[in-house]
């Protein structure tokens, strides 16, 4: 009767299994948020491990818990990974009293990256608003790298005060690179010259040729409904306007059901949309 | 008779053989689950060596109601399902996926093995095999699969049983996917009142049959078993009308219908814990005193839940309106583009183990039959 039996088969790698990596620097950038730059104890694990510009990684701190953190250094730079993460919850405040030397677990990269391909010959807006830079900025260095292929590249950057405009140091490198670099913070200080004003408002003195903008926006979600409305204003495609989502990840992979927006899984489908796929749902309240 | 039954063949059985069935599959190395009486209700749980059957029970289901009685028969299978299903033991509430230990600083981080232990399960409805079809798409048919479940899904044997009637909650009949079992399982049992008819699914399934005491069927007996269902499938008078409801559901996100259904609805969870294919988990962290040890549990989870969809900035879903338009959407509309599927096979669980009686059915055909 062994027959009956099927005999137990060689178990896949499943997405469970976080890769040790060790705090090689603690960069603090703005209050609250900090740079921690990332190494793979395995040197086979840093060799295979390649993300594209928008991707997101899970960290986890044993004893603590996982979150998503979306990767925000140069794509070409391997071996080291890093991550600008705002302390807001249990693990990202874990993270906060972190130093070099600690290790973690870190699983990725995960989801969908910028249409890094899709906007070749294009005009680029990367519209940010506060930690949102973080998953653009290695779209950022790509666009710099591979600055002919791009038209226009126009960053739209905004914070809440000018002490959190994320990344500011190296404002002047990007302009350098060929990126108009435009600020606004919603809370001037006495040293303040620049706008005032929320994020989107930047649009209305951008001179755009509609049919060749592709807008590419990172930040809190009230932010990305007015970017869209600005580009959708401006007659920007629907399908050329992406937006990066959050959503509560605890899985990574589209099996734990938690990241569900409509129909699709922030996680596995995104985060990186086109908002022509969202646009059903993007103005449903608590949907 | 030691030569196996060819699959799709139909084998008269004597009722006392169920036991012999049974003690065959243990023999033969499974864990054999099968229904049980526990806390007045029919559950499935591990039939242990010796252990009887239930027999003469019969259920009253109706919205918010579930009250196990004595049946005027002495069959095994009057009942219908109860709030136990297939997934309570291959994608168990509880699982381990991530198993730490702090070694002289460094951290040894371990995917748990497999589980190896093989599982039969005697009793699965119609319902329960499409709610495992439904589960293999979202568990096994994407481009991660969830190892737990798949180790477990690998070696299951099922005996399945084809109703013989229906509860009043059950809408199979109208889901196209009951009452009769046509696929999925190893064998189906059909219950007549003096004898089992065996319906071989599988080749192993033909095997596990032979040497007991048992004949093929004639026409007349094949003709008579697959009546059964048939006439269960005649009594069911709750329906859904799947067609065109994704549409229609999603083009009602806004229909007033959600608030009033949320003034009822406690938001208890209950329906998504009975669900056979709501898949939503959380991960919990398990640490020892000493904290060296770190373990990440999967829990079942639930939409209903505030913790749901929690994010730093906030509970997306705050209110009870927008938790039943995430569950009910999700089962019925959103399931079809993530999976190809509706998520609901019709078993009607959500509908008797929801405390205060909320129907799907009654809900869906408001808000997408309707105007708003």
């Amino acid at each position: 009767m062994t027959t009956l039996l099927t005999p137990p088969v060689a178990a896949p790698a499943g997405p469970w299994a976080p890769q040790p990596a060790v705090i090689r620097d603690v960069r603090p950038e703005t209050p609250g948020v900090t740079t921690y730059c990332l190494e793979f104890t395995d040197r086979h694990a840093a060799a295979a491990y390649r993300f594209r510009p928008g991707q997101f990684n899970m960290l986890y701190l044993p004893g603590i818990g996982e979150a998503a953190i979306s990767v925000s250094s140069d794509p070409a730079e391997l071996g080291t990974l890093r991550h600008t993460v705002r302390a807001a919850g249990n693990v990202t405040r874990a993270l906060a009293r972190a130093k070099p030397g600690d290790r973690l677990g870190l699983r990725g990269p995960f989801g969908t990256g910028w249409p890094l391909a899709g906007g070749c010959g294009q005009d680029i807006i990367l519209a940010a608003g506060g930690i949102g830079l973080a998953p653009l900025r290695p779209a950022i260095y790509h666009l710099i790298r591979h600055r002919a292929d791009y038209g226009r590249v126009i960053l739209l950057s905004g914070a809440r005060t000018p002490q959190d405009l994320l990344y500011a140091s190296e404002y002047d490198a990007w302009r350098a690179g060929g990126v108009e670099v435009e600020t606004t913070v919603d809370i001037g200080d006495g040293d303040w010259q620049g706008n005032i004003g929320v994020m989107p408002v930047l649009f209305y003195r951008l001179r755009l040729d509609p049919r060749r903008t592709h807008v590419w926006t990172c930040g809190p979600e009230v932010m990305i409904r007015f970017v869209i409305f600005e580009a959708l204003a401006r007659r920007i495609a629907p399908a050329h306007i992406h937006l990066s989502m959050e959503r509560n990840m605890s899985c990574a992979v589209g099996l734990c059901g938690r990241c569900q927006f409509g129909p699709v899984f922030v996680c596995k489908d995104g985060p990186v949309f086109t908002y022509e796929r969202l646009q059903p749902y993007l103005h449903v309240e608590d949907l | 008779m030691s030569t196996a039954f060819p699959t799709g063949s139909f084998v008269r059985v004597d009722k006392p053989a169920l036991h012999a069935l049974v003690d065959r599959l243990r023999e033969a190395g499974y864990r054999v689950i099968g229904p049980a009486v526990s806390q007045g209700a029919v559950v499935y749980e591990e039939l242990r060596p010796g252990a009887d059957l239930p027999v003469g029970y019969t259920d009253d289901q109706e919205a918010g109601r579930y009250r196990l009685k004595k049946a005027d028969t002495e069959n095994h299978f009057d009942y219908t399902v109860g709030p136990h299903s297939l997934k309570n033991f291959l994608f168990p509430p509880r699982t381990t996926v991530l198993e730490t230990i702090r070694i002289r600083g460094d951290w040894r981080m371990q995917v748990p093995e497999p589980p190896r232990e093989r599982l039969a399960v005697i009793g699965p409805r119609a319902c329960d095999l499409h709610a495992l079809a439904v589960l293999d798409r979202v568990l096994l048919d994407g481009p991660w699969v969830d190892p737990d479940y798949q180790a477990r899904r690998e070696g299951l044997f099922v005996v399945a049983v084809q109703c013989g009637r229906s509860a009043p909650t059950c809408f199979c009949a109208s889901m196209g996917t009951g009452p009769a079992a046509a696929s999925g399982f190893d064998l189906a049992l059909t219950e007549l009142p003096d004898h089992f008819v065996f319906q071989v699914g599988t080749e192993r399934g033909g095997q596990a049959l032979a040497g007991l005491p048992c004949r093929p069927c004639t026409a007349d007996e094949v003709a008579e078993a697959q009546g059964v269902p048939r006439k269960a499938g005649q009594q069911q008078r709750r329906r859904l009308d799947p067609a065109g409801l994704r549409d229609r559901l999603l083009q009602n996100l806004e229909h007033e219908r959600w608030d009033e259904v949320a003034r009822r609805c406690l938001a208890c969870a209950n329906c998504t814990m009975v669900c056979p294919t709501c898949f939503c988990t959380q991960v919990r962290e398990v640490t020892d005193l000493g904290g060296d040890r770190a373990r990440r549990e999967r829990l079942w989870d639930s939409c209903f839940t505030d913790e749901h969809s929690y994010m730093n900035s906030g509970t997306v879903r705050k209110a009870t309106r927008a938790r039943y338009r995430q569950w009910l959407t999700h089962k019925l509309a959103t399931w079809v583009d993530q999976f190809g599927t509706s998520g609901c096979v019709g078993c009607g669980r959500c509908i008797t183990w929801c405390p205060v009686g909320i129907d799907l059915t009654e809900e869906a055909a408001a808000i997408a039959g309707g105007s708003p």
